[in-house]
């Protein structure tokens, strides 16, 4: 094969910098990461963006972000992102939060952020444990899932039912698009990038509030091999947060 | 130009003040004492182009300070005592973040939901850092309309001098009371000097980041000591207070804020009787006026401590003070608003010695 014909099939996008991670092996938090990056490199708003960042694993992600970003305290990404939009309302403002910082702690700020219609992008880590203390249960663990702080596994009756934020969110009318994605396969990491790429272009238009939920594993915390964990979010996950389009009211036209 | 003489309810003159300020944006939940000051800023900012949310919670208000902050604007919240207790780890955060803000608290009776009587009891939470970690943030407290205006004013200036937060304290009687007021010059928030801090999207720079995490030991430690070296800095220049009357006084009274109004009629009329006695009156709580109170005291005066809680100014007193001067104390707690005959009562036993009103404090 001549030189000409040799096609770049990898390289470190903009958005991202080019650092190494302190994710564990098999987190999904590197992979969709990547992901948000490519996405904001192919839209060409690295240099408009404002992102925050969450208490959790991912809590250093302005160290990987090639972008401007601020960290919130744990639970207020959505109050700290409103602070932000309202000041920049052109610029790109994402959130990127776990479960136990816009389902657990963060409730009110999520429901009432989405509520309110910001144009905000929030990308919701659903790894259904507490990663960065260590694997508590969180408020997402299903039922059986074996925590720190459910050591028989969550019980519906002691610890409630895991909660459907996204499905709680889609009720409020200012919610305009709101995506549960996996990053288990190829396939799936598209859709999950497609549904990225639409909730930034929804922001852009200015329609409102969008989020997408991508299931994520945590090898680490799960004590499984990376491939356990990912076929256990296909085979158990799943059945209690299916994947698929939960709102979409670009297609109904009713985005304004 | 400053503004024409206006007669302006407390409350409003502060929501005035920041508008002119070039404050453009405020969250707040509601809770009385306060409510006129985030209703008048509801149609104010509307009129600037501001932003105004009522948030769902005083935790979420403060956090859309973090982010307006962070995206350089001037920005304000306020709340009385039991929602300021729920900002604290906000406050800890723009510490830690040094994102600068102003923080009202109209302060009620305490502990628990209290009442929403005239307090001081928030003097601690304020000057000694309700929040976690070591930090510090200038408390100032104003004594009627024209300081409320100035020294919102001021809150601002200092709050971006030194990107920190600021809070400024008052109470439902200061809130509501009607006064003249004259504001400064009105300030564009275009013509403030640019913060080449923000986050407004990296184009043409590299990123930034706003942050308080510092994993490291030794960079937390630097962190902590570069943010100590900007307290000291406050704590040597932004000092301010009131000598009134202190004058050859024999009897000086410490107060500030509410109490110290009241204290000012009581010893205006002992003046009136010939007696010696004055009052010194904190502006800032926090850096507090140790060095002029301290001078005060080496005159062997006795130091008449007054406040509207049961014992936390006069702890800065006797810190700065010691046994240089005999320190009296009276305090009232939960509401109850003396009249200055009262205080006039306690400035007489203070001077003859008789203990009947207040006490003496051990050193
Ligand atoms: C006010 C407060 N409470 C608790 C914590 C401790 N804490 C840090 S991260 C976290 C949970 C993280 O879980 P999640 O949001 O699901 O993110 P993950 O680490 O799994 O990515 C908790 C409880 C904190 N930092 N602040
Ligand atoms: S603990 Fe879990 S979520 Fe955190 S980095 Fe490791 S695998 Fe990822």
């Amino acid at each position: 094969m001549s030189q000409a014909a040799m096609k770049r099939i990898y390289s470190m996008p903009e958005s991202l910098k080019d650092t190494s991670n302190h994710y564990c092996p098999g987190c999904g938090h590197s992979v969709v990461h990547r992901i948000l990056a490519e996405v904001l490199d192919e839209m060409g708003l690295r240099e408009r963006t404002i992102g925050v960042a969450p208490v959790g694993c991912a809590v250093l992600a302005y160290n990987y972000f090639n972008f401007d970003m601020v960290e919130a305290p744990h639970g207020r990404a959505l109050a700290v992102a409103t602070g932000i939009k309202r000041v920049q309302p052109d610029k790109l403002v994402l959130t990127y939060q776990g479960d136990g910082d816009l389902a657990a702690i963060g409730t009110a700020e999520t429901i009432h952020a989405a509520n309110r219609g910001e144009k905000i992008s929030t990308v919701f880590i659903n790894n259904a444990i507490y990663g960065m203390t260590g694997g508590q249960m969180a408020p997402t663990t299903i039922e059986g899932l074996w925590s720190t702080t459910t050591p028989g596994g969550r019980d519906l009756d002691r610890d409630g039912y895991p909660i459907d934020i996204s499905r709680m969110l889609a009720v409020c009318p200012r919610t305009v698009y709101i995506e549960r994605c996996a990053i288990t396969s190829p396939k799936n990491i598209r859709r999950a990038k497609r549904a990225i790429r639409k909730s930034f272009e929804i922001q852009m238009k200015g329609l409102g509030f969008s989020l997408v939920e991508i299931l994520s594993p945590c090898p680490t915390n799960w004590k499984m091999s990376p491939k356990e964990a990912w076929m256990w979010i296909e085979k158990v996950l799943e059945r209690t947060y299916p994947l698929g389009v939960i709102k979409d009211l670009t297609e109904s036209g009713d985005g304004g | 130009m400053p503004s024409e003489r206006m007669l302006m309810r407390g409350a409003h003159v502060v929501g005035e003040a920041a508008v002119r300020a070039g404050c453009r944006c405020y969250f707040g939940y509601p809770i009385t004492p306060q409510n006129e000051l985030p209703e008048y800023l509801s149609s104010r900012l509307a009129e600037v182009g501001g932003t105004f949310i009522q948030a769902e919670s005083e935790v979420a208000s403060i956090n859309m300070v973090i982010g307006a902050s962070a995206a350089g604007a001037r920005v304000m919240t306020s709340s009385s005592s039991p929602g300021i207790s729920l900002k604290q780890e906000g406050i800890s955060y723009l510490c830690g973040q040094e994102l600068p803000a102003v923080i009202v608290n109209m302060m009620r009776g305490g502990p628990g939901l209290g009442n929403i009587a005239p307090s001081q009891a928030d003097y601690f939470q304020a000057t000694r850092g309700g929040g976690h970690g070591d930090y510090r943030l200038p408390v100032l407290a104003p004594s009627g309309c024209q300081e409320l205006a100035e020294l919102t004013f001021l809150a601002f200036e200092l709050a971006d001098t030194y990107r920190n937060p600021v809070m400024l304290v008052g109470d439902g009687l200061m809130g509501q009371m009607m006064e003249p007021v004259v504001f400064p010059d009105p300030i564009d928030p275009k013509d403030l000097p640019p913060k080449d801090w923000i986050l407004d999207g990296c184009k043409g720079r590299p990123p930034r980041a706003i942050y308080s995490l510092f994993l490291e030991p030794p960079v937390l430690y630097q962190h902590n000591l570069h943010l100590q070296g900007k307290y000291d800095r406050i704590a040597a220049k932004e000092v301010r207070f009131e000598h009134y009357q202190t004058e050859g006084a024999e009897v000086v009274v410490v107060a500030y804020g509410t109490a110290s109004r009241i204290a000012k009629g009581a010893v205006n009329r002992l003046r009136r009787e010939g007696l010696p006695v004055g009052l010194f009156r904190p502006i800032t709580l926090w850096p507090f006026p140790k060095e002029a109170l301290r001078q005060m005291a080496q005159n062997g005066i006795k130091i008449a401590v007054f406040e509207l809680s049961l014992g936390q100014l006069v702890e800065d007193v006797i810190l700065t003070v010691g046994a240089r001067s005999e320190i009296y104390f009276h305090g009232i707690p939960g509401g109850p608003i003396p009249t200055p005959a009262e205080v006039e009562d306690y400035i007489r036993s203070v001077m003859s010695g008789d203990g009947r009103v207040g006490r003496r404090v051990e050193v």
